[in-house]
């Protein structure tokens, strides 16, 4: 049997920048053949032990499971030890840009620091609350189908990957991010869990799920498929399930597409923003003026409906499984 | 070849906020030789904010959306990236657990309807790439766009999940080097623009509850195209062209700096290669002037 191992040269521009004594960071380059045997983290050893062993980066368990050597292979968040060079060359070509999860946390070339990422995860109470009998009789047992409805969320290894993919996360310093959304949900989940505090917190506008944009940018980086956007998902269905929803305008905006819909089938734009912001309408006035001139809002008798109305209105009623 | 035939699912901001784009989707399908039957039974797809309240209200509507797709016998295409992601979702979830389709079919034998899972859904963009193809757009450019550069602007929902959006297409994409919209730019003579925001996101699902971060966001990406020398941006969903056309002043404001960009509806950009009139693509209903006409 022949075992010719494949190499593809690549050229990689390596990000590097020491807090203490650099003002700016700068890239190093450097060209290597890379062969189809070879994970990201193979990469960064290379570089650390045969050119120079000042590179700094973490690694430790080198099997996808400790989340330490997370970054970002131009400009998408990866586990260093999971992914394949050949991969790589096959997305991005053979120019590779190897940054840290982010630029402005940097400490050490990839090394950074996720201060932000631990305490956002601390907020939500990432443990199950329970008042537990200390000398039990029987076994406290989850059924499987229980252990299911946490849907994989307790497969997070804390790696930072989404949380750093998270555009709202550069933004909004409040806002919590997928990884603690995906922990909230997956204590919240928890039927042995009994905390009143968690999903409040993760409902708070600013910080909570309500400032989430939707973009999926968490369920692509996660390297164990958590799929964080689901989870924050399932966290507005709860809060509307538990009573926790506040009258405010993200909520309205979610509830006014029911509202919306049973009148029109299709959604009345103008309306779903009154609804949503009451008062606060007044602040859309300029750009809803020049929309206006630009017949981008239609008068009230040219908002169309859809036809069967009456199947669709029919639907609603019997199909409806919240209340707000 | 047969002439193609789509049902159409036209959205809600195609009918409002956006009627340049339910204008120039008529005309390029025209162009085009393609026959769009209109959805008119057809709700909104929840645009995911109905999905954060009722999930399985908003499966049963979307349900009855496909199944009239499905009376027709067609492929379903969609104009919005979001209506894209929500309906095919739908599909997704009832095509994999048989016992939840069988609950939705309850509810819509009340009204006579029933989702089979027949009917493919797919974005009108990716229908012209693999139905139409690039070659045959190339052959039928009468009015290249040589003189400009464009910007892409993908939009979250065509482009992820991407496990979900390339079941939907056969062109695949990558979230993080997408090029379908890059190949259509091409095809229509223009040179397209690469940016670090052309996958990102434009914040418009938090407008109202989050507006800062919304007008940050859209800021970013329409200076990542004026930093990149762009005469123009085009993307292939209305909700980002509302964002990028309509807030680009609030955006302007929210980061510090004044921009100035004409951003073309996918539709738009073709119909103008193609030689149609542009009347019939709407381009005064924009609010950034789209002045190179």
């Amino acid at each position: 049997m022949s075992d010719k191992i494949e190499t593809k040269k690549v050229k990689f521009k390596v990000f590097r920048f020491n807090a203490d004594t650099d003002y700016l960071p700068k890239y190093e380059d450097y060209e290597m053949e890379v062969t189809s045997e070879e994970v990201m983290l193979d990469i960064l050893n290379r570089i650390k032990f045969n050119h120079d062993g000042s590179f700094s980066y973490r690694r430790s368990c080198r099997h996808g499971i400790c989340g330490a050597c997370a970054m970002k292979v131009n400009g998408r968040s990866t586990l260093a030890c999971k992914e394949r060079m050949f991969d790589l060359i096959d997305l991005f070509g053979d120019e590779l840009t190897i940054e840290p999860l982010s630029i402005k946390r940097a400490v050490k070339d990839l090394v950074i620091d996720k201060k932000d990422f631990w305490d956002k995860h601390n907020a939500v109470n990432p443990y199950v609350v329970a008042d537990i009998d200390e000398e039990p009789e029987s076994e406290n047992i989850v059924s499987p189908e229980e252990a299911e409805q946490l849907l994989d969320a307790d497969y997070c290894i804390q790696c930072g990957a989404c949380h750093y993919a998270c555009p709202v996360i550069e933004i909004n310093e409040e806002f919590f991010g997928p990884a603690a959304f995906a922990a909230a949900y997956r204590f919240s989940a928890d039927v042995r869990d009994s905390d009143d505090e968690r999903l409040k917190t993760v409902n708070e506008m600013g910080q909570g799920v309500w400032d989430c944009v939707k973009c999926f940018e968490c369920a692509e980086a996660c390297p164990k498929d958590v799929n964080p956007i689901e989870k924050i998902t399932k966290l507005h269905q709860m809060a509307f399930k538990e009573g926790i929803a506040e009258n405010n305008v993200a909520v309205r905006h979610a509830v006014g597409f029911e509202k919306s819909m049973a009148k029109r089938g299709v959604l009345d734009e103008g309306g779903l923003v009154l609804y949503s912001e009451g008062l606060g309408i007044v602040k859309h006035i300029p750009v809803a003026l020049k929309m206006f001139r630009k017949g981008k809002i239609p008068l009230p008798w040219n908002i169309p409906t859809s036809e069967n109305m009456d199947e669709i209105q029919k639907l609603m009623k019997s199909s409806s499984t919240v209340k707000f | 070849m047969s002439k193609l035939r789509y049902a159409l699912f036209t959205g809600c901001t195609a009918k409002q906020s956006t009627p340049e784009q339910y204008m120039s989707t008529m005309a390029v399908a025209k162009k085009l030789g393609i026959e769009l039957v209109e959805l008119v039974e057809a709700s909104c797809c929840g645009a995911s904010h109905l999905q954060d309240y009722d999930e399985f209200l908003s499966l049963v509507l979307n349900a009855r959306n496909i199944a009239y797709a499905e009376k027709h016998g067609l492929t379903m295409v969609t104009i919005c990236n979001t209506c894209q992601l929500n309906i095919s979702m739908t599909k997704h979830k009832l095509d994999k657990d048989p016992e939840l389709k069988a609950k939705v079919n309850e509810k819509l034998a009340e009204v006579g309807l029933e989702y089979k899972g027949t009917s493919q859904i797919i974005h009108f963009l990716y229908a012209i790439i693999d139905d139409i193809g690039l070659d045959k757009i190339r052959e039928m450019v009468v009015r290249p766009l040589s003189q400009f550069n464009i910007a892409p602007f993908y939009g979250c929902h065509n482009i992820r999940p991407s496990e979900l959006q390339n079941e939907t297409h056969k062109t695949a994409e990558s979230p993080y080097n997408p090029t379908s919209l890059d190949d259509l730019i091409i095809a229509c003579g223009g040179e397209s623009v690469d940016y670090e925001e052309k996958n990102k996101c434009c914040g418009f699902h938090v407008e109202l509850q989050a507006p800062k971060t919304a007008a940050v966001l859209t800021g970013n990406a329409i200076a990542g195209a004026m930093d990149n020398n762009a005469d123009m941006m085009v993307t292939p969903c209305p909700l980002c062209h509302l964002k990028l056309d309509t807030q680009a002043e609030h955006a302007g404001e929210a980061i510090g700096r004044e921009l100035d960009m004409p951003v073309l509806h996918m539709q738009q950009m073709v119909g103008l290669a193609l030689g149609c009139d542009p009347k019939e693509l709407g381009l005064e209903h924009h609010v950034v002037d789209v002045n190179f006409v």
